[in-house]
């Protein structure tokens, strides 16, 4: 049952580009007789300078979050709170990718690869790491880049809200994994 | 609150760095993800125009403000400092369903437009205003009805199973993250003017950016 809706929802969502594509200008065009050529390129000209505004707020966050990485400090961080996280229930093996995924997209899903390659696609590890992925964004990129397309440097509560939720979605994926799935 | 996290993560990066033997390493990621950025943003461009371009269609045909008058409601509540008939509820609107069915390559340009509307709002342009945290918290926590196309791949046959866990998920960490932001913003320590003063060095270079 649940098999069939997700795949006819994940059949679905191919088609739904193309429609939004030729739906928006239909509309705009029969019913409201818009100008969509030349209403679109006015629009697309943003697409480059937003696209450079962000540069200077990416280099300073993914340069920060790659030197963090590459380091070795969240293994280190990893076999400080392991002990703790054990007793709470939360397993180890997921522990990597749930610090990883608000700093780096491409990190995390390397870490979702190895989950499924080590312990196969039927474990609950990678079904933890699998719902972990699926439920969370990349925090830091999306606040870089956000806060950076319109140059606003004060994030104030962003940060600490944007990690809450993550920290809540990391404990509810492996909550919800254990109940349903476990 | 940046400044640290910036500097600490650069910082803790260096020291643990030259313990563990792997600075070369870290310098390497440095150069690299330097590189990396403006290709990441280069890759935008286009398909950051091919979606503003769609959506200034959409604006001139009065679509947005239609999908604004809808939910409403809901808005207002979540946005009350945003006027119920501003195009940037429209705009967030979008963004929130582009990353409910996973079109994440939509996603972003819609947020981007939705925070420019939300940046002719703001008083204090180079701080954050709560309307923007709120949004970005939303965004983060990604509400997402669709799996990512990777996890389905990874995943195979599997993914199924997590359909169900997945949105359980990802709907407590949207309401952990709008009630953390309505908390936290009214704490002293996130405060705009704080916020103003903290970092008032920086305020010229804020200003001029925009």
């Amino acid at each position: 049952m649940i098999d069939s809706i997700t795949l006819a929802m994940n059949e679905v969502a191919k088609y739904i580009i193309p429609l939004l594509l030729i739906g928006i200008p239909m509309y705009a065009l029969t019913v409201k007789k818009v100008k969509v050529y030349e209403t679109f390129v006015v629009g697309a000209k943003d697409g480059f300078t937003i696209a450079v505004r962000i540069i200077p707020y990416l280099v300073a966050i993914l340069v920060a979050v790659g030197m963090f990485r590459a380091s070795g400090a969240l293994d280190l961080l990893l076999q400080a709170l392991a002990p703790m996280l054990t007793f709470f229930g939360f397993p180890p093996e997921n522990l990597p990718l749930a610090l990883m995924r608000p700093l780096s997209g491409s990190g995390s899903l390397g870490l979702l690869t190895d989950l499924v390659n080590e312990h196969g696609a039927e474990s609950l590890y990678a079904k933890i790491g699998a719902t972990m992925y699926g439920s969370s964004e990349t925090t830091f990129y999306v606040i870089a880049v956000y806060f950076g397309s319109v140059g606003v440097m004060r994030s104030r509560h962003a940060i600490p809200a944007g990690l809450f939720a993550d920290f809540v979605g990391a404990i509810s994926a492996v909550f919800f994994c254990k109940l349903l799935l476990g | 609150m940046m400044n640290y996290i910036w500097f600490g993560m650069m910082v803790i990066g260096v020291v643990v760095g030259v313990f563990t033997g792997r600075i070369e390493e870290v310098t390497q990621a440095a150069i690299d993800m330097a590189r990396v950025s403006v290709e990441i943003a280069i890759g935008l461009i286009g398909i950051m125009a091919l979606w503003l371009g769609v959506m200034k269609i959409a604006e001139e045909s009065g679509l947005i403000s239609l999908i604004a008058r809808a939910v409403k409601p809901v808005m207002i509540r979540l946005f009350p400092d945003v006027p119920a008939d501003h195009p940037a509820m429209g705009s967030i609107v979008l963004n929130m369903s582009a990353n409910m069915l996973g079109l994440g390559n939509a996603a972003t340009p819609l947020g981007l437009k939705a925070m420019e509307e939300l940046q002719e709002l703001n008083p204090e342009k180079g701080t954050a205003t709560n309307a923007m945290v709120m949004f970005l918290a939303i965004n983060t926590s990604s509400v997402q009805f669709i799996l990512p196309a990777t996890v389905v791949a990874l995943m195979g046959g599997v993914s199924s199973q997590i359909f169900i866990p997945t949105i359980l998920a990802t709907t407590c960490s949207t309401v952990a993250a709008i009630v953390a932001v309505k908390f936290l913003e009214k704490r002293k320590r996130f405060a705009v003017e704080g916020a103003a003063v903290d970092s008032a060095d920086a305020e010229g270079e804020g200003e001029g950016k925009e």
